[in-house]
């Protein structure tokens, strides 16, 4: 494979700024669960959680500067677990 | 291009390491769904344990663990920019801050097991089954995840020292990106660990 000059280099303002947005969403979910929402407090938690991994693969990750191919896999890998946690709830709900 | 004898695949080696996170995705991700479908079953139950499980421990773990995400990759960054002695800075902070979540954990541990909530305990034999396996799984996810810490540190220790040496170095550093990607997992399972296990009210 290639070796252009090992690659893009994140520089450390975006990292801080990143991290400062993980912290705020952190006191947000912690805020959020404080709240009664019924059913929607897990998928509230559940998407919060979501937005933090974003962030944490695309840019502490390096994902968003990474190759096209390194993206698919990861998308791959995650539309695979999620048909297993879909196909595992089709049984258990359904019993 | 590549020192003599010794040609390293940079792209390769990235990606072999995501493959490797892919398994570890799938393995948390059983436990994961192990906890969907009980909270399916026993929602009173789930929140009656959640309850119990301290919000400052989980949530300083979880600031601890955001923190050392950062300082491993500024840690990154700097050694590609030629910055030897702060990519070194950042590994130890990382690593102390691996330790330290590793000193809570034992901390947190230590006062549910002296109220006897431990697997195998007679108390969580009394207690409701739904509660019984909140906190089956709770030992066995942030045991495994904190296996992970303590693997993560010893890694990040020993990466360090190939920095400290040359041996990974501005022209050639994937083998501490990799650690630095095997860390961040271990602060992806936190992230959703965190709210299922300590937000559950």
């Amino acid at each position: 494979m290639s070796e252009h000059g090992q690659g893009h280099i994140i520089n450390y303002s975006t990292l801080v700024t990143v991290w400062l947005a993980l912290l705020v969403l952190t006191a947000t979910t912690v805020a959020v669960s404080r709240l009664d929402l019924g059913a929607l407090n897990i998928w509230a938690a559940l998407g919060i959680a979501c937005c933090k991994m974003s962030l944490v693969v695309a840019f502490f990750m390096h994902m968003k500067y990474e190759n096209r191919l390194f993206q698919w896999f990861l998308f791959i890998a995650l539309v695979t677990l999620t048909i297993f946690i879909g196909l595992t709830f089709f049984d258990v709900l359904y019993r | 291009m590549s020192e003599a004898g010794h040609h390293k695949d940079y792209e390769g080696a990235k990606l072999g390491m995501w493959l490797f996170l892919f398994t570890e995705l799938l393995l948390f991700g059983g436990l994961f769904i192990l906890y969907g479908v009980y909270l399916n079953r026993y929602p009173e139950a789930f929140k009656a344990g959640g309850d119990k499980l301290n919000v400052f421990f989980g949530g300083g773990n979880t600031v601890v663990l955001l923190t050392s995400s950062l300082s491993v990759a500024v840690g990154i960054s700097a050694l590609q920019k030629g910055n030897k002695k702060l990519c070194l800075g950042m590994l130890w902070v990382t690593i102390g801050s691996a330790l330290l979540f590793l000193v809570n954990k034992f901390f947190e541990w230590s006062a549910k097991i002296s109220h006897g909530i431990y697997p195998g305990s007679a108390h969580l034999k009394e207690m409701i089954p739904g509660e019984s396996v909140f906190f089956g799984l709770y030992y066995i996810t942030t045991g495994l995840h904190g296996i992970h810490v303590l693997l993560g540190a010893g890694i990040l220790t020993w990466v360090a020292t190939l920095v400290r040496s040359d041996k990974v170095h501005q022209g050639d550093f994937v083998t501490l990106e990799n650690a630095g990607l095997y860390w961040h997992l271990v602060d992806l399972v936190w992230i959703f660990i965190f709210p299922l296990y300590y937000l559950i009210l």
